[in-house]
Parts: C-alpha cells; structure tokens; sequence
C-alpha cells in the first residue's frame, strides 16, 4: 500500500467572513412549484430524495405555483401578513426596549416569521408545540395577548412566570405552547413524549417538536428521532435551519454535505425540506406533516431552510464572524416581502396599504408596551413577591423551603 | 399477611397503581416483554398490554425526556435506568428540565415521574453497577429523592411517588432486592421471607414521603442511614453492643429533621452512614444539619462512615464498602469521644 502521509484535521468554514463578499452560490434553490405533492401515505422510501430538494411555492413573480399551492384564502393570506409584521414590530420594540434597560434579554426573529406563524396555522386547538426561544409567531399567531408576553420579558408583577424566566421563555398551556428551557434540545424529545401519551391515550391531538440546525448536534435531536421513530409518534419534527448557531456556521453542526433533512431519512422518518421565507410552502408542508401525524401515520420531519437576518441575541454582534450584508444576499430573500408581493399581486394588498397596516401595527404594539410598562419593567415600577422565588419548586412546600423563606425574611 | 422480596413488592407497587389510575404508564430498557433484567416488571406487559408497560430504546435521555413530555401531557409515568450509574446521559432532563417544570412554567406544566434505578454495591458490580449518586439528585432544587430499604417500605413508598405531583428519583438498594444485608458477606443472606418487614400488605397503601422511620431504638448515639446501611448499623450496634439509635431516612429530600434532631438531641452523637463517596456525599449535608440543629446538645464531633472517595472497585469489594466493622468503630470512636 503505498504512504498516505500525515493526517491533516477537518474544519469546516463558512464560505465567507466579515470583508469578504456574500456568497451564497453554493446553495442549491429549487424553482418554485417544482417539487412535487406526495399523498400523505406515501412510502417514505419513495420520497428520499424530497430530503434534498427544497419546497416552495411562491416564485420570483410573487405567483403561487405548483402542487403545494392553492390551500389558503386571500383573507388567511392576509392574516398571515399582519401576523409576521406584528412579529417584527414587536421584535424591533422589545429589542429597543433591552438597550434602553427595561430589560436583560432579548432575542428577535428577523426573517424568520413565516416559519413559525404559517406553522401555527396548520394546526388544530389542543396540539402542543414544543418551541425553542425563536416561534415567539406561534403566540403571536394564536392570539395570546402580546401585553402578557411584554410582561414577561419586563419580569414586572403582571408576568405569568412570576420573573423566575429569562426574558421570551414564555409557557403558554392554553396556547398549546410549552414552556421554554434554555436547555438545548431537551424539548425535542419531550414533544415525542407528549405525541407518545396522546397516542396512549388514543386522542387526535398532536405534538410539534422545535429544534433549530446547531442543536441538531444536541444527543437529544437523536433521541427524539429514535423515539419517534421506534413509537411511530404523531409529531411533527421541525428543524429551523437559519444557517447559524450564534457564530457558528451551519456545516459545523451538519458536517458534510448533507441536509438537516437527510437525517430523518436513516430512521425511517420521511424527511421533507422547505422554503422557510415562503409563507404558503411552509403551511402547505406543516399541513401535510401534521395530517400524517394526526392520520397515525407517524412522524415527519420537516427543515425549514431560512436565514437568521439580525443578531443571535440582543448580547450578540454578527459582524465579528459574518459579511454584514450578508442578509441581504440570501437567495430566499425576505418573508414579509414575499407574502406581500404575492397579495398585491393577487389584488388584495397595496403598497399603500401595507404601509398603512405598518402604522396600525406599531400604534396597537406601542399601546401594549405602555400597558406592560404600567406594570413595571426589570428594574423600575412594579416586579413579582419575592415570596414568589420560593413558591412552585413542589407543589406543596417542604420544610426547609418554608425555613429559608423564613430566614430570607418573606 | 403475604411475604414478598423487594422486587416483588416494588412490581405490586406498580400493579395496584396501573390497576388504579390508567394514567400509570412503565417504560425503560428491557421493562417490557422480559420484564426487567432484575424481573422487576415481570407480568405487567401482559397484564395491562404494550401501551401501559412497554420496551425502550437504549438510551436514558430519551426514557426520561420522552417522561417528561408525557407527564407534560397528562400521564404519570414511572419510568425505570437500568442502573443508577447510567443515569448520567438523563441528567440533564433531570435536574434542568423534570425539576424546574413546575417553578419555571409558574405550574402551567408539571412533571408527575417517577424515575426508579437500581443503585448501591455489595454485590461485585465493579464502576458500574454499584454506584449510589443521590447526592446528585438531593444538590437539585425540585427533585424528591427516595431510598427504601425493605418491602414494605419499598411498596408504600413507589406508591406514594407515583401519586406524587412532582419528579421523584427512586433508588433501590439492588443489594436488599431479594433480602436484607447487613455487610456480613461471609455468611448466607436470608430470604426476605424471614424478615418481618417483607410482610407486604396486598392492595393500596402508601407510606409516605418525608418521614423516617427508627428501626433501633437507642439512648447512646444516633446512627442516620438509608438503604444497605440500615442493616449494617444495625448489625454494628449489636456487636459493639453500643445502644445505638439506627434512624432509615427512607426519603432523602424532603428530609424528616424533626425526627433526626429529637433523636440527637436525646443521645447527644451522631453517626452519619452511607455507601456513597465521602466528599460531598449526603452525609455532608446530614452532619451539618446536625451540627446547626443539635449544636448545643453534642458530646461528640458528628463522625461519617461512607465509601472511599474512589470509584466503586471489584476486587476490593469489601475494603471499599463500609461494613459493619468500620461502622462499629466509628461508633466506639464516637462514644469515646
């Protein structure tokens, strides 16, 4: 056999750093309408390669094309639309809100609004999600109050969490929202669980587990796919693949040249891959993911291909590690834009209008935020009883519980 | 009344409450058709079908998080690790998630699992299978800790847990499973069958958590055991013939400090025991406890007896595990103190 030579060690970079020109050439768009619908009991072996090949459904005209296209009204389009832009405006308030000290955290969903708020829509009233701290949309798109959610990023003394919560890990049983943890990945297997229990219980109801594409890396992320799996659990496998896992570029945590997707594939699970910045593909999908499941047809996994456009965090400076414009490159461009486009060019929507909803939206945000704020904020006004610290440990308080509360003086 | 081992009283504990509530589901590695490699489950698939007590994958994150999601739902899990000492890939959905369910969520979810392990030595099990990492659970806010230390107790106490609103760990001494031992590996173990606490009562009673019970009474000195170790001083106090009060936590968290603090306040020294590690064991928290409480009433430095801050060896079985030889003379060096 003949000399190898010397190992040489494998890191992946990113295309691009800061400086250098956006480039997102290497990313494979499939045209809009090409990827066809399969029926819902489709053999997953068949469909393979949909694991590879990118759904979507609005093209560069803002048309609607394609097999997946046609499952929404102009008036659930518009819903949509209202829904994502109050995502952001409630984004760029609470943002503003954590630098001007009201308070510690926070964490926005720039150009990822259509992956949560079109999900939402695809499911039925009792099915729980499992979310990360990026589908704030499936509050906003739910209904549940915005003022609640402000009280909880202020911590003041209306919050529901009684300020024992980071600022957005908001719980929402009613909203079919489970408590965030900022624990990575832990969710992803307990959202099998909860699909596991319901199908024990033989309800209708199913689950939806969050996930984004570094904490695909997370044991967890196989733990669910192999519960899942195993169990044929009715829950949809979401993986949000905005690209970045705070600055750390996606092909560290998927290696090679795979796709989030492609993961699913080994264990069964059919595996679909979509448009995340194109509201009508990624409903279309949840609603084909999400029948399976509630048909008792098992899991689905689906990736949201999409692009995280603002910082990680408001403790975070992407122009350290990527091209500041580099947002401004992606071939998937922007979901709010898209949607738009495509209602003005169904006649239903208008420049005009749009900037007039903009103006209403940031009115009815701003008037929640000076509710929140008569609550309190992080440090000003009112905040939660400190006897609050020492309740909900257990359900009952033991001993040494009620003695340091004692000793703490509440 | 029936005699039952441990095993079986554990199994009967998870029989009255599936036949109770069908919200009690049993899961873990080889729990199912087998019914658990320490029979433990023995008849429980057959019984109440594959949607009740069921097989699952090699991977303990995954049987505690999918628990956790299934608690969240509206079931009452009761779960089983192999072994304790594989506990550590579910840490994490243990003490970050299965723990602060309730406070984190102000009580929108909760999290009503038992996780049950087989945990402690005596029984060659080397690195592995000997460990006992309750000091890992009782460090974590929102966990409840269990340790029977015979049948009766063990029955009462599963059930107790598995009606508990929140998380339970519950660690089974795998030494007791099929008899009490009191450290005396020279001689033949006898069957629970002759022991009057594996008198198990058929149907549904719990003993309940947070309580100790004295299994000696004593004036001399207060002996604070769990599991194995109740046997074991129990044997040490007669041998040294030192009238040694022998207190079984049997719950480690919610502790019954009352009962250890009258009990030391009467004797006036202590003697913590346990298998685990000695360096931020339990009996850490066990002797400080004693010392803030009981300050005024001891005649004697709070002594601990517990394995050797070393991992769980094989061959050094009996050099490693605190038998009552070591017991009785930290006794004897108590009383003279």
């Amino acid at each position: 056999m003949a000399d190898a030579g010397m190992l040489r060690f494998h890191v992946p970079e990113p295309e691009v750093r800061p400086g250098g020109t956006p480039d997102f050439s290497n990313v494979t768009i499939a045209e809009a309408g090409s990827v066809p619908r399969p029926d819902i009991d489709v053999d997953p072996r068949t469909i393979r390669d949909m694991a590879f090949s990118i759904i979507r459904v609005l093209n560069r005209n803002g048309e609607a094309v394609g097999p997946w296209a046609g499952l929404l009204s102009s008036e659930e389009l518009l819903e949509g639309l209202r829904n994502m832009m109050t995502l952001r405006t409630f984004d760029a308030r609470m943002q503003m809100a954590q630098r001007q000290g009201k308070t510690s955290f926070y964490m926005q969903h720039l150009g990822e609004e259509a992956v949560s708020c079109a999900f939402r829509k695809a499911l039925a009233p009792g099915d729980m999600n499992f979310p990360t701290y990026r589908q704030a949309g499936l509050l906003i798109a739910d209904g549940y109050p915005m003022v609640t959610m402000m009280n909880q990023i202020y911590s003041n003394e209306a919050d529901p969490l009684k300020g024992r919560q980071l600022p957005i890990m908001y719980s929402s049983k009613e909203h079919g929202f489970f408590s965030i943890s900022g624990n990575l990945a832990t969710q992803y297997i307990q959202a099998v669980g909860w699909a596991m229990a319901s199908a024990i219980s033989n309800d209708s109801r199913i689950a939806a587990a969050w996930i984004g594409d570094g904490s695909t890396a997370e044991s967890d992320f196989h733990s669910a796919l192999v519960f899942a799996s195993t169990y044929k659990a009715p829950v949809v496998l979401n993986v949000v693949n905005n690209q970045w896992a705070i600055s750390t570029f996606q092909g560290i945590a998927r290696g090679g040249s795979g796709t989030f997707a492609a993961r699913g594939l080994g264990f069964g699970i059919p595996s679909l891959r979509v448009d995340g910045n194109d509201y009508l593909a990624v409903h279309a999908v949840a609603k084909w993911a999400a029948t399976r499941a509630r048909e008792n047809l098992g899991p689905t996994l689906v990736e949201y291909v999409t692009y995280r456009a603002g910082a990680h965090s408001s403790s975070d400076d992407p122009s350290a590690y990527r091209p500041k414009t580099e947002s401004d490159a992606w071939p998937l461009g922007d979901p709010v834009m898209r949607l738009k486009n495509h209602l003005i060019k169904l006649g239903v929507w208008s420049d005009e209008r749009h900037a007039q909803a903009e103006a209403e939206i940031l009115d009815t945000v701003i008037a929640a935020q000076k509710e929140a704020e008569s609550h309190g904020t992080l440090h000003a006004g009112g905040k939660p009883s400190t006897r609050e610290m020492f309740e909900g440990v257990f359900a009952e308080m033991p001993p040494h519980l009620r003695r340091q509360r004692q000793r703490a003086g509440v | 009344m029936p005699r039952r081992t441990m095993i079986e009283a554990i199994r009967d504990a998870m029989d009255v409450s599936m036949e109770r509530d069908d919200k009690v589901v049993v899961f873990g590695e080889d729990v199912g058709f087998f019914g658990g490699v320490f029979r433990v489950t023995h008849g429980l698939q057959a019984k109440y079908g594959k949607s009740r007590c069921f097989d699952a994958p090699i991977n303990e994150s995954g049987i505690v998080g999918s628990a956790i999601g299934m608690a969240a739902y509206g079931l009452k899990p009761c779960v089983e690790i192999q072994f304790a000492d594989y506990m550590y890939p579910a840490y994490d959905q243990l003490t970050q998630e299965a723990a602060r369910l309730r406070y984190r969520s102000n009580g929108d979810f909760t999290c009503p699992i038992v996780v049950r392990m087989p945990t402690g030595g005596g029984i060659f099990g080397g690195q592995t299978h000997s460990q006992s990492p309750e000091a890992l659970f009782t460090h974590v806010s929102g966990l409840k800790t269990v340790v029977p230390s015979n049948p009766h107790d063990a029955k009462g106490l599963l059930i107790a847990a598995i009606e508990d609103p929140d998380p339970v760990i519950f660690l089974e001494p795998k030494r007791l499973y099929n008899g009490p031992f009191d450290g005396h590996h020279d001689r033949p173990v006898t069957p629970w069958s002759k022991h009057e606490l594996g008198e198990v009562a058929d149907g549904h009673y719990t003993v309940p958590l947070g309580k100790a019970a004295i299994r000696r009474a004593g004036s001399a000195v207060t002996v604070l055991a769990y599991g194995t170790m109740v046997y074991v001083a129990q044997a040490a106090a007669e041998e040294t013939g030192i009238d040694a009060e022998v207190i079984d936590l049997r719950t480690l968290l919610p502790l019954d400090l009352d009962t250890i603090v009258a009990s030391v306040k009467k004797t006036g020294r202590c003697v913590v025991v346990h298998e685990a590690t000695l360096t931020s064991g339990f009996g850490a928290e066990l002797s400080a406890l004693v010392q803030e409480n009981c300050f005024y009433h001891l005649e004697a430095p709070v002594a601990r007896v517990a394995g050797w801050d070393t991992p769980y060896p094989h061959a050094q079985e009996w050099e490693y595990f605190p038998g009552p030889a070591r017991v009785g003379r930290a006794l004897i060096e108590t009383m003279e103190a």
